[in-house]
């Protein structure tokens, strides 16, 4: 507490007035505070950015190489071994980070985008619009996404280009939620109410009286829409459904490999090795959620009580 | 039953206490290092600003701290045991038989989902203090004592049936079936209206007279603890100011700050009359969908002056705010500003006609974008109006805040960095800076310390001199109307009561409403609640 | 709203149809069919119809439990084996609902214990390890946790068969036997959701101001949960329970396919495969309805315990 003064002056008001640091230094030090969940979380997925960027460099063949022995046993030459029509699984492996990962990264922006100024909108406008909007919303969450997107890929068929969009839309509806509760949140805000009484247009009030201060719950969010989206396109795929050979893809390379398990009494080796893509796609989820738990705990200044 | 204290017998002693908080991953005291003794039979109250840790002591007299909280040192004596060492379990036996607990807002500390009654004896049956129809029965009682409507049947309700005035009655009662030795009021009446406080403060009073309960009181309103206590203490930042019987605390307070907190009341601004208005409602009609919340509503603001218009919650005070803002276009009547009429939309009056009238939040907290730096926020009108840029505009802003007594190391500030009192300075700063006419201070002060609350009123004072602007001051607290008005417009139910000069208001004759709401501001003499009991009809 | 949610989703199932591609027959039929026969097919599908009263007629059949006529089984020479919607979907979807009362039976009781004494016990080492548990497998995809579930209980220790193939001469206790690891796989997925969102439920609760105040009164922590929280907890657990059941649903299609275990999910999948769209309208009608109905179920449980509305003023 400071010091107490008897003379009042505005200058010297004693308040609840935090120390001034600059951004690197609160974020250094909120690093240092964070929990080993949470650096641990970090740290992978910081691997797994640099494994999808320089995929064609770490990998030590091609993508849809194919050599003339199937279900190769792991070796120095074949890392993980070969798949059911002699393909080296760890070099899919490190192209499936670059494909799986950034289709879903893909897939998140674009319903971020569309769910995002969508909600912003049925926020500030009240009315018509978000009535329609949020009617709409209503029926599409009535159908589970997953059987959604099962009808939607017999329709239009299996292409990346319709699973983008498909899942995007879908998912978007949820950001849509997300923005449109949290924005009204922000739009009742007096000094929103001051900008307006102000004759400020609609675009000022939206990117700099409203966007700022929804922004961490919705970077939060965007972590477990792409956790879900990404778990989703994983289930499509290993259903048969998402992403198609010869693409390298998690999903579909544990569908792939799956009868291998059954093998995993005569050699360990070969029964993990549908395991890995699965443990690949859980590994980063994993991490995700684990970022976002600490983010959200620290944003949201709550302190367990 | 029989009390297990005679009166006179010391009842809860505090040794030394010191309780520290949890906030900004530190350890922050709360309370340093307090002492308290209190008799059987005695009311004390403790009274203190925001964060000077009064509900932090009250509560940890019942031997509880607040998740997030813990006591470091001292002792807390109740009837021989120290409460301090005490286990969760074995203060439990204490807490609703022997000491219990009045909150702040019953509307939420009651249980929505169960029967008055059965939340007003639970505790008293739990214990076995009476059986359950014996205690019911009771309660009933204690209904009538505390001049609730139909006390026979009032206990069947849910919470949600009954007004916020009554439910706070109903906890009384609650707090009362076990018959406690002990009670804790934490601010009973803060949330409530004038006029209901009064009735509330007065079935309190008499049912803790009846059974002569020993009670702390504590509250922020220095002239409701002169009517409830027999001994105040003054506490801030968690330390004890003084400590002094309630009729020697009100007429000679020793300390400077207690002095300072006294103080506000004797601020007055000498009227004046001025003939030419500068903004006159006229007839207005005004309302949300079908509820209609103004029903011909006229008021005339004089130039240079200013018109505080007084009323309860839901007068209509500050829908006619948003009448004259543009933010509720009126269904009938006019708005005129300077000789001309406005259109009842923002969205169709000119950038000059929003120019000159401004706005001044209740919640300076609110009414700033957490995000946005003092500079940026003071910057934008004078950007948006008047297209002033660069070294002009921060010419201009270390100008303004100059005016308001601050200087430009605050230009780079966030909102989260400044004290309440900065905040709303900030706030008067943004409204100045468009160049206003016309000001509508919307409860500027109400969420302010009260030495804070004198600095914003003189400040406001100070620049209407300078500047010669008028002001529209909506409030509800009376003395702060004498502090800053010329006129006064008093509101009830959507209707104007009664309009005029300050003296004419509050001279008598009075409109009834009038009388109402004036006899019910509490005011500083120990006897006020006493005599207005006596004269008023019950 | 609930009939109108079922309308419009059911509008869009049937659009399905609609957005073919014009050559769907002849993929459908074989490259080999003539003229004819595509034109006959098409007459029989009705797309020489307009599309309202053809909603009409489907709609109406549906609503009589006739969900159309499969498109496999079909050739190119006109000859016609082609099965009833309804005929491969009701044997499944018997076997189904065997597997997701089997999981929701032992999930939802395990979570709501779990849940509210971890909210209880919040930030003991109990509750940390709880939440660690938990928010790791709620980040597994479903067919990581069925495959080690099967590396271990099926492949390296040969406890439970890693096939789930039931047909309706299953006698009940071998059914119990292999369905055990799809159900085992459902719960634990289940489990971790619903524990979570009733832990974080009540602890919102627990935060009311009356629950302060029923402490101050000498409530025990038990009198406090049983007489002062639970009332008031019926809205937001049947809500949490509604929209874990839904997800059961939606978790059922890929834990089928892993354990080729003969459910309404892998027929859909297998549908979706083969563009077969009645089948997969109907199965998207059976999941789609459930899903609402769920819903609807907590919506009325959330209405009919709020006190507000039980006793107006």
């Amino acid at each position: 507490m400071k010091k107490e003064t008897d003379t009042y002056s505005a200058v010297g008001e004693v308040g609840a007035v935090y120390e001034r640091r600059s951004l690197w230094n609160r974020t250094l030090i909120d690093l240092r505070k964070a929990p080993y969940t949470a650096l641990f979380g970090m740290v992978v997925i910081l691997a797994y950015a640099i494994v999808a960027i320089f995929a064609p460099i770490l990998a030590p063949y091609g993508e849809a190489q194919v050599f003339p022995e199937p279900y190769a046993p792991w070796s120095s030459t074949y890392v993980f071994g070969t798949d059911q029509i002699g393909r080296d699984i760890f070099s899919r492996m490190i192209y499936g980070a670059r494909n799986t990962v950034g289709i879903a990264v893909a897939t998140t922006f674009l319903a971020f985008l569309i769910g995002g100024v969508l909600g912003l909108a049925a926020a500030i406008n009240r009315s018509w619009l978000d009535q329609l909007l949020s009617r709409s919303v209503d029926v599409l969450m009535a159908i589970p996404s997953l059987i959604f997107a099962l009808v939607l890929l017999s329709i239009f068929g299996s292409t990346i280009t319709n699973l983008i969009l498909i899942i995007a839309v879908l998912d978007s509806t949820r950001v849509f939620r997300l923005t449109r509760a949290v924005a009204l949140n922000v739009v009742v805000m007096d000094y929103v109410e001051a900008a307006r009484l102000r004759g400020e247009g609609l675009g000022w009030i939206m990117r700099r009286e409203i966007l700022p201060n929804i922004l961490p719950p919705l970077i939060a969010e965007f972590g477990l829409r792409f956790c879900f989206v990404f778990l989703t396109i994983a289930a499509l795929s290993f259903l048969g459904v998402g992403i198609q050979p010869p693409t390298a893809d998690w999903g579909s390379m544990v569908r792939d490999n799956a009868s291998l398990i059954m093998f995993a009494q005569y050699d360990l080796k070969a029964g993990l090795t549908p395991l890995l893509p699965a443990a690949a796609i859980a590994l980063l989820t994993v991490a995700i959620n684990f970022v976002v738990d600490w983010f959200l705990h620290k944003t949201s200044g709550l302190h367990d009580e | 039953m029989s009390k297990r204290t005679k009166k006179g017998d010391v009842l809860l002693s505090i040794k030394g206490l010191k309780i520290q908080g949890f906030s900004d991953e530190k350890w922050h005291n709360i309370i340093n290092g307090i002492d308290l003794t209190l008799h059987a039979g005695e009311v004390l109250g403790l009274i203190g600003e925001s964060g000077a840790g009064k509900s932090t002591l009250g509560l940890a007299a019942m031997g509880y701290t607040q998740p997030g909280c813990r006591i470091t040192e001292g002792e807390i004596i109740f009837d021989g045991v120290d409460l301090a060492k005490l286990t969760d379990g074995e203060k439990r036996k204490f807490w609703g038989t022997r000491m219990t607990y009045v909150a702040q807002s019953a509307a939420a500390a009651f249980n929505p989902a169960r029967r008055l009654i059965v939340q007003t004896t639970a505790s008293t049956i739990r214990a076995g203090i009476k059986d359950q129809s014996s205690a019911y029965e009771d309660a009933q009682q204690l209904y009538d004592v505390l001049n609730l409507p139909d006390p026979e049947n009032i206990g069947e309700r849910y919470p949600h049936q009954v007004s916020g005035g009554q439910l706070q009655r109903v906890m009384t009662a609650m707090a009362m079936s076990p018959r406690p030795d002990l009670l804790v009021f934490d601010e009973p009446t803060t949330a409530l209206d004038v006029t209901t406080q009064v009735e509330v403060l007065a079935s309190m009073r008499s049912i803790v007279e009846e059974f002569n309960t020993a009670a702390i009181y504590i509250t922020h309103d220095l002239a409701v603890v002169a009517q409830m206590a027999d001994v105040i203490k003054v506490l801030r930042y968690g330390n004890e100011v003084e400590e002094a019987p309630t009729r020697q605390m009100l007429s000679a307070p020793q300390q400077e700050y207690t002095k300072s907190l006294w103080s506000v009341r004797s601020l007055e601004k000498p009227q004046k009359l001025v003939k030419d208005s500068v903004l006159s409602l006229k007839g207005i009609n005004a309302g949300y969908g079908a509820a209609k919340v103004l029903n011909n509503v006229n008021i005339e603001v004089p130039k240079g002056s200013t018109v505080a218009v007084v009323g309860e919650s839901g007068s209509g005070k500050s829908t006619a705010a948003r009448v004259i803002t543009g933010l509720l276009p009126q269904m009938s009547g006019s708005v005129q500003f300077n000789g001309e009429g406005l259109p009842p939309a923002l969205a169709d009056r000119s950038k000059d006609q929003k120019r000159r009238i401004q706005m001044i939040y209740q919640m300076a907290d609110t009414a700033m974008n957490p995000r946005q730096t003092v500079s940026e926020i003071i910057g934008r009108p004078l950007e948006f109006y008047l297209g002033m840029r660069g070294s002009k505009k921060t010419q201009r802003i270390t100008d303004l805040l100059e005016m308001i007594e601050l200087d430009a190391s605050f230009m780079q500030r966030l909102p989260g960095e400044l004290s309440g009192g900065q905040k709303q300075r900030i706030c008067i700063a943004r409204a100045l800076a468009a160049e206003p006419d016309f000001i509508i201070c919307d409860e500027v002060t109400s969420a302010l310390d009260q030495i804070v609350q004198e600095g914003i009123l003189k400040l406001l004072l100070r620049l209407q001199e300078e500047l010669g602007l008028t002001y529209l001051f909506i409030t509800h607290d009376i003395s702060t109307v004498n502090a800053i008005a010329d006129q006064v417009v008093v509101m009830n139910q959507g209707e104007v009561v009664e309009q005029g000069l300050k003296t004419e208001v509050f001279q008598p004759p009075h409109p009834e409403y009038t009388e109402l709401l004036l006899s019910s501001v509490p005011e500083m003499d120990p006897d006020w609640l006493t005599n207005l009991i006596a004269k008023r009809p019950q | 709203m609930g009939i109108v949610t079922l309308f419009v989703v059911s509008l869009i199932i049937f659009s399905a149809i609609e957005y073919l591609p014009g050559d769907f027959a002849k993929n459908i039929l074989g490259q080999a069919a003539t003229e004819e026969t595509t034109a006959a097919f098409r007459r029989e599908l009705g797309l020489d119809q307009p599309a309202v009263l053809r909603y009409g007629q489907w709609i109406a059949a549906v609503v009589q439990g006739d969900l159309g006529t499969s498109f496999s089984g079909r050739n190119a020479s006109g000859v016609d084996r082609s099965r009833q919607v309804m005929d491969l979907i009701a044997p499944r979807l018997r076997n189904t609902l065997f597997l997701a009362s089997l999981a929701a039976v032992v999930a939802v009781p395990l979570s709501l214990l779990l849940g509210i004494s971890t909210a209880l016990y919040r930030n003991s080492f109990y509750d940390r390890s709880v939440n660690m548990t938990t928010l790791t497998t709620i980040s597994f995809p479903e067919f990581f946790v069925a495959y080690i579930l099967i590396l271990f209980l099926a492949s390296l220790y040969p406890v439970f068969p890693s096939l789930a193939n039931v047909d309706a001469e299953t006698p009940l206790g071998e059914r119990f036997y292999r369905a055990a690891l799809p159900a085992l796989t459902l719960t634990l997925v289940i489990v971790a959701h619903m524990m979570r969102m009733t832990r974080a439920a009540i602890i919102n609760l627990l935060a009311s101001p009356y629950i302060q105040m029923a402490r101050l009164s000498g409530a025990s922590p038990t009198e406090v949960i049983l007489k002062h929280a639970l009332p008031n907890a019926w809205a937001p657990i049947a809500t949490v329970i509604a929209f874990n059941l839904a997800y059961l649903v939606v978790g059922v299609v890929v834990v089928e396919v892993v354990f080729v275990y003969p459910g309404i999910g892998q027929l859909m999948v297998d549908a979706v495969a083969s563009r077969d769209i009645p089948v997969v309208q109907g199965c998207a009608l059976i999941f789609a309805m459930t899903y609402i109905i769920l819903n609807l179920i907590a919506d009325i449980i959330g209405i009919i315990t709020n006190p507000r509305l039980l006793h107006p003023k």
